[in-house]
């Protein structure tokens, strides 16, 4: 095709040079269309400037995309937001045992008492024992949204793995088309100082570690 | 006939915690003869090395779920007409008709109470 048009161009030019007059150039478009008509037709023109619009669209969702940095979603925000949720889980459990240990002992305490304070102390242990169903019922939503986000992790990864470094190369294109450039922790002001939150087990220090820090080891 | 306080009752659930819960109710019914599973599986072994006189079983649980252990007890030939007690946080109707059709000898949906466990003992077991 691209041949067939050069040479067709190049017939064109044989007759009028360069510079085509302005009213030829209907004539020359129609040249150029009738010499493909077989080849290529008008509704194939607008199929082709379809796919180009289309084809526009797909780099501009790519590029937004990019922009949600899917690969944080995966490798960062969604594994955090797991592990936090399973130390809840973790954490009110063992709260919850801490609870019935000292329940449990009360009623104990039930048994060598007066019948009266022996009843009291036995209600007072049931609405606690009630009470803790909540750990149960928490879990299982806590773990319901866990499946959830891990749902959402498998979709941002075949989201990745459609588009591959494409995702990525878009994001940088455009991300020094803005000129755009990631502020370094050192530029950062007093008033930026993130904030973590409450530390995994294994990420957080002890009382003893901090004290050491404003103290020393005095 | 009255209800014999020391029949072997068995309580599974995935939640340490619940376990603990359902047992401490259970004795202070003076029901002491509790034994535990934390999930069917484990449960349906017990079942067959021992003789029971009650289930109190949660749902949602692995591999086994509640729902295939009643299955399950229901399909055997000596288990079959043990009293089974679903203890669990699924509320919907669906969920409800499901168990009864499995064969549930009553319902319980948590977070309960220890008066409607009591009563629920009683329907299954007899008054005590």
């Amino acid at each position: 095709m691209k041949d067939k048009i050069k040479s067709k161009l190049d017939e064109i030019r044989a007759g009028n040079g360069d510079s085509v007059p302005i009213n030829e150039i209907t004539s020359v478009v129609e040249s150029i269309l009738t010499s493909m008509s077989g080849d290529i037709s008008s509704s194939d023109f607008k199929l082709y400037h379809e796919l180009e619009v289309l084809a526009l669209y797909i780099d501009n969702a790519k590029l937004e995309i990019a922009l949600l940095r899917p690969d944080e979603i995966q490798q960062e925000h969604i594994p955090s937001a797991t592990d936090e949720l399973d130390a809840i889980v973790a954490h009110t459990e063992e709260a919850t045992g801490t609870i019935l240990d000292a329940a449990e002992k009360l009623e104990e305490l039930a048994a060598s008492s007066d019948k009266k304070t022996a009843e009291t102390i036995t209600e007072a242990v049931t609405s606690i024992y009630e009470a803790c169903n909540f750990q149960d019922i928490t879990g299982q939503r806590i773990t319901k949204v866990v499946k959830t986000l891990k749902h959402i992790e498998q979709k941002v990864d075949a989201l990745i793995s459609a588009f591959g470094e494409q995702v990525n190369d878009g994001l940088e294109e455009k991300q020094e088309a803005d000129g755009e450039t990631k502020k370094k922790s050192e530029e950062r002001s007093e008033d930026e100082i993130p904030m973590h939150g409450p530390q995994l087990d294994e990420n957080a220090q002890s009382q003893k570690e901090i004290d050491a820090i404003l103290f020393g080891n005095d | 006939m009255a209800v014999k306080k020391d029949m072997a009752i068995l309580v599974v659930d995935d939640y340490k915690t619940m376990l603990r819960i359902i047992r401490n109710l259970l004795k202070q019914l003076d029901f002491n003869n509790v034994d535990e599973a934390t999930d069917g599986s484990e449960a349906l072994k017990k079942l067959r090395e021992k003789d029971y006189g009650l289930v109190i079983s949660d749902w949602n649980m692995e591999p086994m779920t509640g729902l295939q252990l009643v299955r399950e007890v229901r399909s055997d030939k000596k288990l079959k007409k043990l009293p089974f007690i679903m203890v669990t946080a699924e509320s919907k109707t669906d969920n409800v008709v499901a168990a009864k059709e499995a064969g549930v000898s009553n319902y319980i949906v948590k977070p309960f109470n220890a008066e409607t466990l009591k009563q629920k003992l009683a329907s299954v077991l007899g008054d005590f």
